[in-house]
Parts: C-alpha cells; sequence; structure tokens
C-alpha cells in the first residue's frame, strides 16, 4: 500500500478527505477558525472541474450547497459557531427536504462573536437543536488529524446513506493543529454513492416514497423526472399537505430513519476501560488532553480509563451506559458548561456519579487540569 | 404544446384570493416559456415563500419551494452546478428585497444566468398585509395603520446599480407586453430582472381603498406609460414600463467554466 505522507492542519485533512469522498461542490463564507477548508477548496476544485462558491452570507452558503446537492452533487460547506447559528433554518429545510449535505463547524468560544481564535465546545447542542421543529440529526466528531479524515469521509457516507446533513463538530485547537495525515489510498475507506431512482422517464416517480429500507432513491434535479420539493409537509409526489397522518408520518420518518439505525452510526475508541474505575468521556481535542492523563497515570499505577465519543449524535446512551457499568466514578471532560455531561447523565445507571471537568475560559482544558478536578471530585484537594 | 399542458392539474385549484394578479403572472410566464419552446425538463423554477412562491407548485417543471428569502442562494446553487438548465426565480417584493435583499444584490452582482421575476404587490398578502420594502410612503398596511414611513425602492434603479443586464418593468395589466418582457429576460443571457405590478385586492387595495381587483387593474392602465411613448412624455409622474436595460456583461458560469480550464491545466 503506497499511502500519500501529509503535515497539514485539521481543517485541511478535513478539506482532503471531503475531496476522497468525491466533494465536487463547495460554497462558504469566510469565518474564523473555519477558513482554510474553503481556501483549500478555493484551489482544488477548479483543478478538478468541480465548483467553489464564496457567497455573501452563510445563509447563501447553506442554500447553495443544498441546491446543489439537489442535482446529484457531494457538497459540503463549513463555517464556525455564528455562521453555524445563521445556517440552522437552512440547516432543517435539508432535514425536511432530505437532502444530502455536509456542514462543518469549527467550534470557536461564544455565545455571540464569541472567542474567533480560541477553542470550545460549545455548539454540541445547537447541532442537535439548533433548528426548529421535530427532527433527528447526524452529527460527528475527531481528535486527531486522522480521525478528522476518517470522520470527514463518514459524514459524506451517512449523509447519502440517510439522504440528510450531517453535521462535523470540529474545534479550533484541532482544526488548527498541523500534525500527520496518511492520505488512504482510493477505495481504503469505502465511499457511498447516492441510492438513484431505477424508475423510467413517463413512470410516476415518487421522490419521498421510502422504500422498505427506509432509503429514498433520488432523481436528479434537471434529469427525466420533474418533481416538486418543498419545506413544508409534503406527501410522496413532494406537494404540500396539511393532512395529519401525512405530518405525523413524515415526522416519523425523519426521526426513525436515524434513530433507528443509531448503532450504524455510532463511532468511537477506548483506552484502558476495562480495568478502570473512573471512567473519563471526551472528545475532540479535550479527549486528546484526557489521553495524555490516562496514559500519564496509567505509569503511576492509577487505572483511570478513556471512552472517546466520535459520534455525538444521535447520542449513544447503551454504549455510554455499557461502558461505564463497573465505573464507581464518571468524568466527562469537555469545553462547555456540561451539554454532554447531560447526556451521560442520562445513560448510566448512577447518574449520581457522574461528573464534569470542564474549561470554559477559551483555553485548551490540560492534562494538569482534569488530574486536579478528578482530585477534588475523589475528595483529594488540589 | 398548450399552455396547459406546463400546469399541474391535480395542483388546482391554486391557492390565490380572486381578484389576485399572481395567476396572470402564472399565464404570461407560461406564454413566454411555449413561444421559446424550451422542454419542460430543461427548466428548473426555485421560489421562496409568500403568495408568489406557490407559483412553483403549479408548474410541470422541476420546482424548488424554499425558505423566505433565499431563493436567490439556492438557484445559485443549481444553475452553478447544472449551468445548461433554464433557471426561473419568481419572488414577491417583501421575499426579494427585504429577507432576500443581499441575495438579490449579490446574484445582480455576480451576472449569473438567471431570471428573478419580482411579483410587486406591495404587501406581505399571505402573512396578511403587513408593509414590504415597496409599500411606499403614507400607505396603508397592518403594520402601518397611521400610515407609512418607509420610503421604498425604485427596484429598475436598484437593480441597475447592483449590475443586472436586463431590466424589465411590466404590470398584470399589461399581459402580452409582459410576456414579451418576461421571454426576452430568458434569453437573454445574464442576471435579468422582470418587475410585475401585480394588483392584491384583499390585503393591499383594500386598507388602501383601491377597489376592486378591476380597479386595480384600470389603475395601472391609468398610472403607467411606456418608455418613449407619448403618455410619458406628457406625464412624467407615471411610472415607465418597458426595458431599462439590456447589457453585455461577461456572465458567471460561463467565466467559472474558463478559470475551470485554466486550472485544471494546473493539476
Amino acid at each position: 500500500m503506497t499511502q500519500s505522507l501529509k503535515f497539514v492542519q485539521g481543517n485541511v485533512a478535513c478539506a482532503e478527505a471531503a475531496l476522497y469522498s468525491g466533494l465536487d461542490f463547495f460554497a462558504g463564507y469566510p469565518i474564523t477558525p473555519s477558513s482554510e477548508i474553503m481556501e483549500f477548496m478555493a484551489n482544488r476544485l477548479p483543478r478538478i472541474g468541480g465548483k467553489f462558491l464564496q457567497m455573501e452570507d452563510e445563509i447563501a452558503s447553506i442554500c447553495a450547497i443544498i441546491g446543489a446537492s439537489l442535482t446529484g452533487h457531494k457538497v459540503m460547506t463549513a463555517t464556525s459557531g455564528p455562521g453555524f447559528s445563521l445556517m440552522q433554518e437552512a440547516l432543517g429545510y435539508a432535514i425536511m427536504t432530505e437532502i444530502p449535505c455536509v456542514i462543518v463547524n469549527v467550534q470557536r468560544g461564544g455565545p455571540s462573536t464569541g472567542l474567533p481564535t480560541h477553542v470550545s465546545q460549545g455548539d454540541v447542542n445547537q447541532a442537535r437543536y439548533g433548528t426548529h421543529g421535530e427532527h433527528a440529526i447526524i452529527a460527528l466528531t475527531a481528535s486527531t488529524n486522522q480521525d478528522i479524515f476518517t470522520m470527514t469521509v463518514n459524514a459524506f457516507n451517512f449523509a447519502e446513506t440517510y439522504r440528510t446533513p450531517v453535521i462535523l463538530l470540529l474545534d479550533e485547537t484541532t482544526g488548527h493543529l498541523r500534525e500527520r495525515l496518511e492520505v488512504p489510498d482510493e477505495g481504503d475507506i469505502p465511499t457511498v454513492g447516492r441510492l438513484k431512482t431505477e424508475v423510467s422517464q413517463g413512470v410516476d416517480y415518487h421522490p419521498y416514497l421510502p422504500r422498505e429500507d427506509g432509503r429514498l432513491p433520488m432523481s436528479d434535479f434537471g434529469g427525466v423526472h420533474r418533481y416538486n420539493v418543498t419545506g413544508l409537509f409534503h406527501d410522496m409526489w413532494g406537494f404540500p399537505t396539511e393532512n395529519p397522518k401525512i405530518v405525523y408520518g413524515l415526522i416519523r420518518h425523519l426521526v426513525d430513519k436515524i434513530d433507528h439505525y443509531a448503532d450504524h452510526m455510532t463511532r468511537w475508541k477506548e483506552f484502558y476501560l476495562d480495568d478502570a474505575p473512573t471512567v473519563l468521556i471526551s472528545y475532540g481535542a479535550a479527549a486528546r488532553s484526557a489521553l495524555h492523563l490516562v496514559e500519564n497515570r496509567r505509569k503511576r499505577g492509577e487505572n483511570l480509563g478513556l471512552l472517546e465519543l466520535q459520534t455525538l449524535w444521535p447520542f449513544p446512551h447503551a454504549l455510554v451506559r455499557e461502558k461505564c457499568r463497573n465505573a464507581q466514578s464518571v468524568v466527562v471532560v469537555e469545553m462547555n458548561m456540561g451539554q454532554i455531561l447531560q447526556q451521560v447523565k442520562l445513560a448510566v445507571h448512577q447518574p449520581d456519579r457522574v461528573f464534569l471537568a470542564n474549561r470554559i475560559d477559551g483555553e485548551l482544558i490540560t492534562p494538569t487540569d482534569i488530574q486536579n478536578i478528578i482530585h477534588v471530585i475523589h475528595g483529594k484537594g488540589v | 404544446m398548450a399552455v396547459r399542458d406546463y400546469l399541474r392539474e391535480r395542483f388546482f385549484p391554486h391557492m390565490w384570493c380572486p381578484g389576485c394578479g399572481h395567476g396572470i403572472v402564472l399565464n404570461a410566464l407560461l406564454r413566454a416559456v411555449e413561444k421559446l419552446g424550451i422542454d419542460k425538463s430543461d427548466i428548473v423554477m426555485v421560489s421562496g415563500i409568500g403568495c408568489s412562491a406557490r407559483i412553483s407548485g403549479y408548474v410541470d417543471f422541476h420546482t424548488m419551494h424554499t425558505l423566505h428569502g433565499r431563493a436567490l442562494a439556492f438557484a445559485t446553487g443549481i444553475k452553478m452546478s447544472r449551468p445548461e438548465l433554464t433557471v426561473l426565480v419568481p419572488m414577491g417584493d417583501g421575499d426579494a428585497l427585504a429577507i432576500g435583499g443581499n441575495h438579490f444584490l449579490h446574484a445582480a452582482r455576480r451576472n449569473i444566468n438567471m431570471t428573478a421575476i419580482i411579483m410587486n404587490n406591495r404587501i406581505y398578502g399571505m402573512t396578511g398585509g403587513q408593509f414590504s420594502p415597496l409599500t411606499g410612503c403614507g400607505m396603508f398596511g397592518t403594520t402601518a395603520p397611521y400610515g407609512n414611513v418607509d420610503h421604498d425602492f425604485d427596484l429598475v434603479e436598484l437593480s441597475k446599480a447592483a449590475g443586472a443586464t436586463f431590466v424589465a418593468r411590466s404590470t398584470a395589466y399589461h399581459v402580452k407586453e409582459l410576456s414579451g418582457f418576461i421571454e426576452k429576460a430568458i434569453s437573454h443571457k445574464g442576471f435579468s430582472v422582470v418587475e410585475v405590478m401585480s394588483q392584491c385586492p384583499t390585503n393591499f387595495g383594500r386598507r388602501n381603498k383601491l377597489g376592486t381587483a378591476v380597479n386595480m387593474l384600470e389603475t395601472y392602465k391609468k398610472q403607467t406609460a411606456a418608455l418613449d411613448s407619448k403618455a410619458a412624455a406628457d406625464s412624467p409622474d407615471k411610472i415607465r414600463r418597458g426595458i431599462f436595460a439590456q447589457t453585455e456583461r461577461p456572465e458567471y458560469t460561463s467565466e467559472y467554466e474558463k478559470m475551470i480550464h485554466m486550472a485544471s491545466g494546473k493539476s
């Protein structure tokens, strides 16, 4: 196997992975700390005949990629907190119209313009609950360049498989961290193509009639089947309806098509969990510090373990419950006020044994920070 | 092809109020498409939200009913990825110029080849009669109960200034003229804007005591004048109808293809 070795930023690893996945359309608006992704696309996409658009704002960016996806292209946009907030309405539109797309949010401190060049993991709940109405969402994250690559490919695969927007939640530290990246050969990581309809021209095509396995074969806009796409509740032809049975059925479909397959999209890494009375749960840049601490304390005979989450939504409650079954205490390490902590408490049998180790000041949480907090939790003082 | 062959008959009756001008716009639009002889499968219509936006449901093209104000942004993604398609973007005045104002300016600046049809009824009809950016000073709406203090845009001047290369204005009274303008707009290579003054008897006419739909149509006849006509020369106050801009400027998707050709040599 001849692998291409690179020394790049996490943002570039993400962009490389998007091309590996078959991306050929990108629209964006500059915002720190995500801009390197769109700069990469501006350079590379025209060389391979793809399209790059710098739009007038983030709202236009996500709308443009949704339009392009509908014509059969693999699409992505990248942004950061404030831009992600602006995209929420169109994110809901892509959910409702079941149009695949990938949205990268390289998180920075907030609320508002917050800390443009500092790290945060404050958008975990925004990814899940930012847009209005009832729906399910897929949100992935990563802590190393190699993981960013893999999870970006996963994001495209999930988007195409489940016909839904997928959010990739990176953070400023991993996005800007330069480290080694092995770009896999073509085919080493499977990539999923869109399921195209087999209904022939002239035959009634139902763009919103799911097959038995829940998948909806698509027809490219501009192709032989002319149909309607709307953000309103719609019937199987895509025409607006307020019929309560159809409304109910569509919401159930949007939720179930993701929740029923949650196990298929749960990705995680685990370190030293078998004999750990104290289990750390973390993700993204915070997981790098948590792993460093775990390995450091192991050398000194202290049995810490780490569960690193890579799929945040749908939240893997069963996985967390299983991995924490024998833990005397669970410490959630994240850079927010406890957004994943709440989910972990819902998951485990003894939520009173779940604690938070966090930093919310724009600085990366360090192994020492985590160790100090664990000492306090265990009543040992700092 | 008969005009009814362009319609999705199962979707009728339409939801517009009796007397609404939007049905006339639909008719004029379809006659323009018929005259141009474009295949239905080569047309994409992208609309936003509002009474105007529902036009996309009634036509047998590839149709997309999107978010309030964002139709041009979605349409830009479609046109960029499939430049060979004819892209039509019907919008209301609030949709295009208030919430969608930024997208409108930038689509015009890029000169991307699509046709924006602004159905100007001077009101937010679907939400019940609130004033819009084209309502005009002194007029009434549910959010302007004491008379509107906001000034309106001149859509023609705005479009030209932003870079649109085809700009025309007509009314729901002047159906044949309107259809001709839409035909020219679709044929034009670049961003084209057609403003249609379209009566809303329910929410604009009623609150402003403009009478029935027929009265409002008669007003369009009386208060407008074709460019370079004797009526226009005699009455400078009348609203001008006609083609205000028809110029050539590099078109966005074509320029992008040239860039791809240049950049792909570097791969």
